[in-house]
């Protein structure tokens, strides 16, 4: 059973949000990682970088698989863990510690269409 | 034997020299910018350290040539030698691409030869050769199908559909074309699910890519349903010969309504694979097609010939006679196998398969993986499958055995496949550290990845 | 059934075989084909020959072509081919297997791309290099694709006119159906000063269709300066002796492997390379190889970096490239093995002191004007004062092929250490009879 962490928004998928003011930090969840294996690589977006919600803005490798991150909410990328960089294997150590970028968001709307960690526990199981 | 691990560059002597070439009596100018400064670190050794270096990494190596290679969708047939020596002929060898057609037209007729068999093989009108690649042809054949519909001032056809089972060079080739991938989903016997294609077709699709028999190795029987529903919204069919194999001497595309084609002469005409390449996949077309070939230009001068030249041997060799038990052959050894084995391995879908079929892994795992049933395969002698492929099964094990393997061959790789499921309930163990008997066991695949190292560097 | 030597199934065999499938013929195995789709008549197909009959056949198909001594490049390179080369390659374990994926039992292939992919980084300078592409115009193809991938953005790539004209073709061919804009130029350094508003890329030869080793002082900088990548398309055996992509300050690198020694064969197979800086290695496209250890910790090489690949990433891979060209890549190692860095520069010499007195020879007979100044190795472009079909012609029957005219109206030479001065020395003589 993948870790559910209280507090966060949630994607279909697999992505989670926590939510700063009119910032979105996003990550993989828990069970993304676990279906991922051993990450090898995470692809990045560039700071200053603007996406659509439902866009995907990077990748996660693994020897075997590659999997599209998508952003749940429009905005510009205002920062990205570099350590992901050189240490991708964080997000399968903990998923939630390890974000992925933080976007300011223009519509935070968009966030109601996400699921609370109730919902989603729902939906990963 | 001594497991033998060094580099090429590990056995340079400075001052140690490999080559023969007479002195030169001129040197070249050290004077201007455009001189290389930086030394060239290349190995420095003798000829006959390089013959036994490289001799000792052949003999790392399993061909066809060494055992049986049930490699799914990859076509692992005999590689005839009489090709080799064809290949190598030393006036063929000397030509350069840029000859006038006069003093080439040994070459031009055996280039014309080779068009007009495989026309006569599959029901297209001609081919082009400049493709180097099965993915190269299917590149070329959609840029064919662009020129076409843009010749009639057809711009909006933007789009071409793509099965999910499809290999994964179809949706790769088309987004390099510039074309949009629509997907159409394969219903639960494993063939396109027509009432799914239907509501895809209208006037913004450019066509459609089908591997038939799919990678599932199924014949998909909706086919001349599927090609007139296509052509009638305008668009055209391309036919992925990389399973042409079971069809060899039986069917031919462009009687099945297809209208752009390649053929993988490294797999169905026996080519030999070294190693990954060089490989050739000539394009073919219907008659309607032919004014636009033989551009696009897609390769540097005629496509690999010598290629071409291995190909017209084996299909001499063939005739007319002999081309009629090619595909039933292997369609016969792939059943064979399958039958022989769907009591210990699960079938997802019961039904007659050409050339290849897939198994969803182990009957009864008891943990073990499609993984682990391969690199056991590795410790009896055999090449394994093609595993995790098609994605339409999470333990996907596809297998192809030929038309060249003999039914002993055969048995032998059915009794092994029964022993490994055997040693599944048994020995799990055994079989998720397994290879034993291998130059090497299994390497640490994600290190490689995280960290790469991807060339030699002299330690410090 | 017919006896044919490919084919082990004896008539027991398929009765025993249909058997235990539960069929009773072959034919019945393709009970799943619409009847319409079946081919019912007859192969229009020669009858099956005896090997002796094949060989045959194409003995008298070589002997319709005319073996000359080539003195032209264009892309393809007469160079001399050590006897060990092919002997190493034709052995049936390098042969006949297929891609590494099964790293266990594959490690001589795997070694050896290891091994050419540190040659091709040594050569260019740059530090990360591909298993190998189908043939130098489409890696310089896939070059422009990677520039304009890389930047996200941008869509223009400025392509220098001096590119060989085969480069040049297979280049516009893929831009033109990716979108990708080319700009053909015939003074680099100037365009892109001029500025271009989505400018990904600029490439370059280092030498060029003119046999001219370019001199791209400062281009470098500039291109960097508009956020955009330099690639360098190069002549691998010059590499030895002129100036590398990395100390022009290039990105990429790519090129045809050919003049490694393999033989001219009518156009292929030859095998493309591709080399970059680390930035940009996961970009590439193509198959790439690592080191890695396996469980109990001996070193050793797997296919890596495959995320980027089409059988993972479909429609958003790097490339839709899903081979190599695994034995020529080999063929091209070997061969840089023989040679080392002494070999290579001494073939570089041997060309440059034959093509010099070649040069000199056929300005001195009056029948030709100078075209450029620049330096030059084996390869250089003359303008003609005399009638060129005949010129050819002579140089035909005197067993040459030589003088092949250009688009602009030039005629190109080239000749390689298997030339020897008395065979330069006569076809300046039969130039100078013209």
């Amino acid at each position: 059973m993948s870790k559910v962490v209280e507090g966060l928004l949630y994607s279909e998928s697999h992505e989670w949000v926590k939510v700063d003011g009119n910032v979105a930090i996003i990550g993989v969840t828990d069970f993304a990682q676990s279906e991922m294996g051993d990450i090898t690589y995470v692809d990045m977006p560039d700071v200053d970088d603007e996406f659509n919600a439902g866009d995907d803005f990077g990748a996660l490798e693994s020897v075997k698989t590659s999997s599209e991150v998508i952003t749940p909410v429009s905005g510009k990328v205002i920062a990205r863990n570099d350590a992901l960089e050189d240490s991708p294997e964080l997000i399968n150590e903990d998923a939630y510690a390890a974000w992925i970028v933080k976007i300011e968001m223009s519509d935070k709307s968009e966030l109601d269409a996400m699921m609370n960690a109730a919902k989603y526990s729902e939906f990963a199981k | 034997m001594k497991y033998y691990d060094k580099l090429i560059f590990e056995l340079s002597v400075p001052s140690r020299v490999g080559f023969s070439l007479p002195q030169s009596e001129v040197s070249l100018p050290k004077e201007g910018k455009i001189w290389r400064q930086s030394p060239l670190n290349l190995p420095e050794v003798s000829e006959p350290d390089v013959v036994r270096h490289y001799t000792m990494l052949s003999q790392m190596n399993f061909g066809v040539d060494t055992g049986f290679y049930p490699l799914g969708s990859c076509t692992m047939k005999y590689n005839p030698k009489i090709n080799e020596e064809i290949a190598s002929n030393k006036v063929f060898a000397s030509l350069h691409p840029l000859q006038s057609e006069d003093t080439v037209k040994g070459a031009r007729e055996l280039v014309d030869t080779l068009d007009s068999c495989l026309a006569a093989i599959t029901g297209m009108k001609h081919f082009t050769f400049l493709p180097c690649a099965g993915a190269h042809g299917e590149l070329t054949g959609l840029m064919l199908m662009r020129e076409y519909h843009k010749s009639r001032g057809d711009v909006k056809r933007t789009k071409v559909i793509v099965p999910d089972s499809a290999h994964g060079t179809n949706p790769a080739s088309a987004a390099v074309c510039g074309l949009e991938i629509v997907v159409v989903k394969s219903g639960e016997d494993g063939l396109v699910d027509v009432e799914s294609l239907k509501p895809l077709l209208g006037d913004d699709i450019a066509g459609i890519m089908m591997t038939n028999p799919n990678t599932l190795g199924l014949f998909e029987r909706q086919i001349t349903q599927i090609a007139s529903l296509v052509h009638g919204c305008g668009g055209l069919l391309y036919y992925d010969g990389a399973n042409m194999n079971p069809l060899l001497g039986v069917v031919r595309p462009g009687d099945m309504g297809f209208d752009i084609m390649h053929l993988n002469l490294h797999k169905t005409f026996s080519t030999p694979h070294g190693g990954g390449g060089p490989g050739s996949g000539p394009v073919g077309v219907c008659e309607k097609l032919v004014p636009f070939l033989p551009v696009p230009k897609v390769s540097g001068f005629h496509g690999n010939f010598a290629v071409m030249a291995r190909a017209l041997a084996y299909i001499l060799m063939l005739g007319k006679e002999n081309i009629r038990m090619a595909g039933k052959l292997a369609t016969l050894n792939a059943n064979y196998v399958k039958e022989s084995l769907k009591d210990c391995y699960k079938l997802p879908i019961e039904s007659v398969c050409k050339h290849e079929f897939v198994f969803d892994g182990l009957k009864e795992s008891n943990g073990v993986t499609t993984l682990d049933v391969a690199k056991r395969l590795l410790d009896y002698g055999f090449h394994a499958p093609t595993i995790y492929f098609p994605l339409l099964f999470h333990q996907a094990i596809m297998i192809e055995p030929t038309e060249t393997e003999s039914r002993q061959t055969i048995d032998e790789f059915i009794e092994v496949m029964r022993v490994i499921a055997r040693e599944a309930k048994e020995n799990p163990e055994l079989l998720h550290s397994a290879p034993h008997n291998t130059p090497i066991g299994r390497p640490d695949e994600t290190a490689a990845a995280r960290q790469p190292v991807i060339k030699y560097e002299k330690k410090s | 059934m017919a006896d044919f030597c490919y084919f082990p199934h004896t008539p027991e065999d398929i009765a025993l075989m249909l058997e235990r499938i539960g069929v009773g013929s072959l034919d019945e195995l393709y009970s799943d084909v619409p009847g319409e789709c079946f081919f019912k008549g007859e192969y229009d197909l020669p009858s099956a020959m005896s090997e002796q009959q094949v060989r045959d056949y194409f003995e008298s198909l070589a002997a319709k072509n005319s073996s000359l001594k080539v003195m032209v490049g264009q892309g393809a390179y007469d160079h001399y081919v050590p006897s060990v080369i092919p002997y190493i390659t034709s052995r049936s374990e390098f042969l006949t297997a297929y891609t590494p994926y099964q790293c266990e039992i594959s490690q001589g292939t795997l070694r050896y791309i290891f091994e050419w992919q540190t040659m091709i980084s040594n050569l260019t300078g740059l530090p990360c290099a591909n298993a190998s592409m189908y043939d130098g115009p489409t890696a310089a193809a896939e070059a422009v694709r990677m520039c304009v991938a890389a930047s996200k953005k941008k869509n223009t790539v400025i392509v220098s006119a001096s590119l060989l004209p085969s480069v040049l073709d297979v280049i516009r061919t893929y831009a033109s159906y990716s979108g990708v804009n080319v700009v053909v130029s015939e003074s680099i350094a100037e365009d892109v000063a001029e500025g271009v508003a989505d400018l990904a890329g600029v490439i370059v030869p280092s030498v060029n269709r003119y046999g001219i080793i370019e001199d791209h002082s400062g281009l470098a900088d500039l291109v960097h300066s508009m956020k955009a990548l330099l690639v360098e398309y190069c002549d691998p055996s010059a590499l030895a002796v002129v100036k590398s992509p990395a100390e022009w300050g290039a990105d990429i690198a790519v090129g045809d492997g050919q003049s490694l020694g393999i033989p001219l064969n009518y156009g292929g197979p030859y095998v493309g390379f591709m080399a970059c800086t680390q930035e940009l290695m996961r970009k590439m496209p193509g198959r790439i190889v690592g080191q890695t250890v396996d469980a109990q910790g001996r070193r050793c090489y797997v296919l890596t970096l495959q995320a980027r690949e089409q059988h993972i990433r479909r429609e958003k891979a790097t490339s839709n490239i899903c081979s190599n060209q695994s034995l020529m890549a080999l063929w091209c190692t070997v061969y840089l093995s023989l040679m080392g860095p002494k070999g290579l520069r001494r073939v570089n010499e041997l060309c440059y002191g034959l093509s010099h007195r070649l040069y000199e020879g056929l300005l001195a007979s009056g029948k030709f004007e100078k075209v450029y100044d620049g330096e030059f190795i084996k390869e250089f472009v003359l303008k003609p004062l005399c009638d060129v079909p005949a010129l050819q012609k002579a140089l035909q029957d005197a067993g040459y092929f030589a003088a092949l005219q250009t688009e602009e109206g030039y005629v190109t030479f080239c000749v390689t250490e298997r030339r020897s001065a008395a065979e330069v020395d006569e076809v300046i003589s039969i130039v100078r009879a013209l």
